[in-house]
């Protein structure tokens, strides 16, 4: 395996995002939005052979679908996951999602609903869709292609769409414990909440980013991990795999600039 | 036994105020051609429940909706459903938004006639404080969990669109994905379907597609012959959402008096003038299934 010498930052992050379901288990793996979709295939063709994934509509797949038009594609099905099915899956814990909150706070809360007032809002945004109940159910990790104070604000989210670890918003008796934040992966960094207390933590920064440059675009304190790694480059491997998931390059629309991996000097 | 009704029974069937249910998921398989016949008419303040496409920004935007209970309103590609957006933004209707899940379980009880079940789902979220009615329930075991008390969402009617259907009211619906309408068919006191295709009896006309019926024959009301009749929204297996015409459709949501333009555009005049409207029929049968 080499590392490649010539990668986009969206190809890092795929790679980087991939690693959320190392280890995981025989899981439904869902990635919501382009580079979240194509880590989970990345993982599932390398290190996580056994995670479910779907071709995005209601039939599991045991090969990943590539996004986009199909062309000459044909998927082949191993069983079925209508949005029934879906759902037996996220109750059951069986899950493991990757999502894209406009909002976190440092309660690991996300917010894809609104901003503003809920009942008359500044911006109305996706609702909170099933955020709440895979929240409380499975294992949740995050992808912001944009890391900065708005997204990762400074108060509590408008709306709590994905639940955290914010006790006041916990009536006595309420069972917590399902609730599990994987890795949350920007375009800056990899971090997570397993801090003291549930505290957000840098655990790896992308080649030529700085703790404190993180620290500047966050809006709550961060925890520096015992050892903060270096972002690894992406092997030869996995980006013959994301061209292969991606054959008509829609990563390269999803962070803005569509940047290289490795920061060109100023 | 003959259940056949046109869109125009259905219609006075329905009155002010009544909790309608809509089955489809987002921009498929929307009974439209009903809900338009809803929009050519004087019914108002309907609580609209459904996992929302297009038929929820439009009963929005021609002021029929009081209450909006949802899962979400989307267009998929166009993420947030633009009228829809308009009339919240606007603060127009009440809005009870829910998890998606808990919709489903709120039919779930409905249509089992239980008062509600239990399910850990909104618990530490703003769904309780969207919801203020909402209520917890204490396990009676040993466990003594706090658990959310989802009550039933009981609808006075259901609306449906279906692939295939007979007289009698026995349905079958293509596609990948069933959704929820069964839950919704369950959960209403009465439900209509309107379809792609109306034969005499199902049983000879489609024997080998039995597998493809969702919910019983006893459930349903009324039938309705509505070719073509989820239009702009996808019907399986026959065609995919309109994305020219919803694309359109969005754009106006951005205009001044753009919902008085798309109504007297397409859906002024009877529903038996629709598919020349937006094209001709040919035009929508040719309309590609989206893949993802």
């Amino acid at each position: 395996m080499t590392n490649a010498s010539e990668f986009t930052l969206a190809e890092l992050v795929v790679c980087a995002a991939a690693e959320a379901w190392r280890g995981g288990g025989e899981v439904l793996a869902t990635g919501i939005g382009p580079l979240p979709r194509i880590a989970a295939g990345v993982a599932k063709l390398t290190f996580a052979p056994e995670i479910l994934m779907t071709d995005g509509e209601a039939w599991l797949v045991e090969e990943p679908v590539p996004l986009g038009p199909r062309g000459d594609y044909k998927p082949k099905y191993s069983g079925w996951m209508p949005y029934s099915r879906v759902f037996d899956s996220v109750w059951c814990g069986r899950r493991h999602a990757m999502v894209t909150p406009v909002q976190v706070d440092r309660w690991g809360q996300g917010n894809i609903a609104a901003l503003g007032d809920l009942k008359k809002p500044k911006v109305q945004l996706l609702g909170v869709r099933g955020f709440p109940g895979n929240s409380i159910s499975h294992r949740n990790s995050m992808f912001l292609p944009s890391h900065t104070k708005r997204s990762f604000i400074e108060g509590e989210v408008d709306v709590v769409a994905s639940v955290g670890f914010a006790d006041r918003r916990w009536p006595q008796g309420v069972n917590k414990l399902p609730v599990d934040i994987g890795i949350v992966v920007t375009n800056l960094c990899i971090m997570d909440f397993n801090g003291p207390d549930h505290a957000a933590r840098v655990v790896s920064l992308h080649p030529g980013v700085s703790f404190e440059e993180v620290q500047g675009e966050t809006g709550f304190p961060l925890i520096r991990a015992e050892t903060v790694a270096t972002t690894p480059a992406p092997t030869e491997e996995q980006l013959a795999i994301i061209r292969r998931l991606d054959p008509t390059g829609i990563r390269a629309t999803v962070i803005k600039g569509n940047p290289p991996g490795i920061r060109q000097a100023a | 036994m003959n259940k056949q009704m046109q869109l125009a029974d259905v219609v006075a069937s329905l009155s002010d105020g009544m909790t309608i249910g809509i089955g489809g998921w987002g921009p498929r398989r929307k009974p439209m051609a009903l809900v338009r016949e809803i929009l050519r008419s004087d019914l108002k303040d309907l609580t609209v429940v459904a996992y929302g496409g297009p038929e929820v920004g439009m009963l929005c935007a021609a002021g029929k909706v009081k209450r909006l209970v949802y899962g979400f309103v989307s267009l998929d590609f166009i993420p947030i459903e633009p009228f829809f957006r308009k009339a919240r933004e606007a603060g127009g209707v009440v809005s009870s938004e829910l998890d998606e899940g808990l919709l489903l379980i709120g039919l779930q009880a409905a249509g089992h006639r239980l008062p509600f079940l239990p399910t850990r789902v909104g618990l530490g979220s703003d769904v309780t404080s969207i919801n203020p009615d909402l209520r917890m329930v204490t396990s009676p075991y040993d466990d003594g969990e706090t658990l959310l008390a989802m009550p039933a969402i009981r609808l006075d009617a259901a609306l449906l669109h279906v692939t295939r259907a007979d007289r009698l009211g026995n349905t079958q619906t293509d596609g990948p994905d069933p959704y929820f309408d069964a839950l919704f068919a369950r959960a209403a006191a009465r439900c209509y379907v309107t379809t792609e295709e109306l034969v005499d009896r199902i049983d000879l006309a489609y024997p080998d597609k039995a597998r493809s019926n969702l919910f019983e024959r006893y459930l349903v009301t009324g039938v309705v012959e509505a070719p073509l009749g989820a239009h702009p929204t996808t019907a399986h297996d026959l065609y995919g959402w309109d994305a020219e015409h919803l694309r359109e459709y969005a754009a106006l949501a951005g205009e001044e008096g753009g919902w008085a333009k798309y109504f007297d555009r397409y859906v002024a005049g009877p529903e038996s003038g629709y598919a020349e409207r937006v094209g001709g029929a040919a035009r929508v049968r040719g309309l590609p299934i989206p893949t993802f």
